[in-house]
């Protein structure tokens, strides 16, 4: 479970998140969406400590991370799994060589566990036959499917995705998130995923926060979410006219 | 003026971090072996052969200019173009070459990693990134550069030899002769200490330069330019000051 509290975060003048609080439990796909550009990045980079922010505080199960020893917070982040914007895979290195990185650099697995280990998790992911490929080889989704592999080789206890599925196919964003559903209910992991895509709220939304303007302007389930009538959320969920227009002739009909 | 002092104040912070104690040594030294790699074998081809056409040209111009002088003797020559590689031309002209080619690899290397996000992605596993990023680089640069000099040194001398042989200046047995008259072992010892002024030089800049790009790719570009122009007159200043207080 992962709690934050009333997060502020400026960028000099520029309030990006203006107090934000609220609780992720454990094996739930919890949901940050919003416009581009509403936080949502920030907020994730804050919880994961990249940002310090100016204000609030952030607790992993109890311990609070802005209050916490540099080396303290080392060892929480080898609880961290995280799946970047633009991937950011390592360029030198090969898949293979990207997902055996972190047991590499911080376990003494022999040899033959650390292979069956990057296998199985690549296996997970459903990659076959591209470990020995470089990032600059693989297509978008492919490199999704990478990096979800490497942040879960240390078995996580809390994943974090910003937007697993954005440039992806409708079908291959499916497939996405559907994998990260069952690897967070199947290791009880914390998952929390940024995301501007209905569909993914939908699909997977155990709790939706929806950002908007730096605020908590709204959070539920997914169900909760479809009687919402009115204003930004309403206008974010049905985005265009024409799902208006279908959503209103359903409630009168 | 405030900038220059706060960027050597954050220069500073970065290479202090680089001292952390490694999470996983033997990790530390396979990159550290890998970037030795990238920076020795990747320089070797140029540093030779600039290295051996300025020996040429430095045999060629004093034998030029002290042909007029019947006073001095031609074997001379070996002992001119000895000590001028070894005090001012392998140093120095390797050093600024090589902030070039190096030096902008480094920055433009890590200044990518930063854009696209792969530093946060070390950072987010726990890794200490100041020290496996930047610390391999430093230490490679600090056993190759140096051992880049030498080489240069010595094709450097092989380079005058040939063209004063070919230019009929003076024979073999002269040269040699002249390379190994008076030969002081404190020339040596100040090429030395150069050299490892310089890899640090080069490298740190163009590490710190290189870590903390921010904004687009644009900034890459302009921060290995810049790590290229600082650490070039970084180089020429040190030079001179450590040709002051040690000659
Ligand atoms: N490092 C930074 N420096 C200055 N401003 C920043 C920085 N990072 C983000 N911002 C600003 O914070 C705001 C929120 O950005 P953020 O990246 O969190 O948006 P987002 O909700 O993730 O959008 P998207 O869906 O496009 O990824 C933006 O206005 C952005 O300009
Ligand atoms: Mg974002």
């Amino acid at each position: 479970m992962i709690e934050i509290k009333n997060i502020r975060k400026n960028f000099g003048d520029h309030q990006v998140l203006k107090g934000v609080s609220s609780v992720f439990d454990d094996g739930k796909c919890n949901l940050i969406i919003g416009k581009s550009g509403s936080g949502k990045t920030v907020t994730l980079k804050c919880m994961v400590g990249l940002y310090s922010p100016d204000e609030g505080d952030i607790e992993y199960d109890g311990r609070s991370i802005t209050q916490m020893s540099f080396n303290d917070r080392k060892d929480i982040r080898r609880e961290i799994g995280m799946l970047f914007q633009g991937t950011a895979l390592f360029d030198s290195l090969s898949v293979e060589e990207n997902v055996r990185f972190p047991l590499d650099m911080f376990t003494n697995m022999t040899e033959a566990e650390k292979v069956d280990r990057v296998n199985f998790c690549l296996n997970r992911v459903n990659l076959v036959n591209t470990n020995k490929k470089y990032p600059g080889e693989l297509s978008g989704g492919m490199k999704k499917r990478v990096g979800i592999a490497r942040a879960i080789v240390l078995n996580p206890k809390y994943l974090f995705c910003d937007e697993p599925n954005s440039g992806l196919d409708p079908k291959t964003a499916i497939v996405i998130d559907h994998l990260i559903r069952e690897l967070t209910q199947e290791y009880k992991m914390t998952t929390i995923i940024n995301t501007h895509d209905m569909n993914s709220v939908m699909g997977i939304g155990d709790k939706v926060v929806f950002l908007h303007e730096g605020l908590k302007y709204w959070e539920g389930t997914k169900e909760e979410i479809m009687e919402i009538t009115d204003g930004e959320l309403f206008d974010f969920i049905f985005a265009s006219d024409f799902l208006k227009d279908l959503r209103r002739n359903a409630r009168v009909s | 003026m405030r900038n220059i002092f706060t960027g050597f104040g954050n220069y500073l912070i970065l290479i202090r971090g680089t001292f952390a104690r490694p999470e996983k040594a033997q990790m530390y030294w396979k990159e550290m072996f890998r970037q030795m790699h990238d920076i020795g074998i990747g320089s070797l081809s140029i540093i030779a052969i600039i290295a051996t056409f300025i020996g040429a040209v430095t045999a060629v111009q004093f034998s030029y200019q002290l042909r007029s002088f019947s006073l001095v003797p031609m074997w001379w020559m070996g002992s001119i173009v000895r000590k001028s590689m070894i005090l001012e031309l392998a140093p120095t002209i390797s050093a600024l070459l090589l902030a070039g080619k190096v030096g902008s690899n480094i920055a433009s290397e890590l200044g990518s990693m930063r854009i696209s996000e792969q530093i946060d992605a070390y950072e987010i596993m726990g890794v200490n990134t100041q020290g496996y990023l930047v610390g391999p680089k430093i230490m490679a640069s600090l056993v190759v550069i140096p051992m880049l000099i030498i080489l240069a040194v010595f094709l450097g001398i092989g380079g005058g030899m040939m063209a004063g042989i070919l230019g009929k200046f003076f024979t073999p047995s002269e040269y040699i002769r002249g390379l190994q008259d008076n030969f002081a072992g404190y020339d040596v010892v100040v090429m030395l200490i150069k050299s490892f002024l310089f890899a640090f030089i080069i490298s740190s800049i163009s590490c710190y330069k290189g870590y903390t790009v921010s904004g687009g790719a644009l900034e890459i570009g302009r921060a290995s330019t810049q790590a290229v122009v600082i650490s070039s007159i970084v180089i020429i200043v040190v030079n001179f000051i450590t040709a002051f207080i040690l000659l």
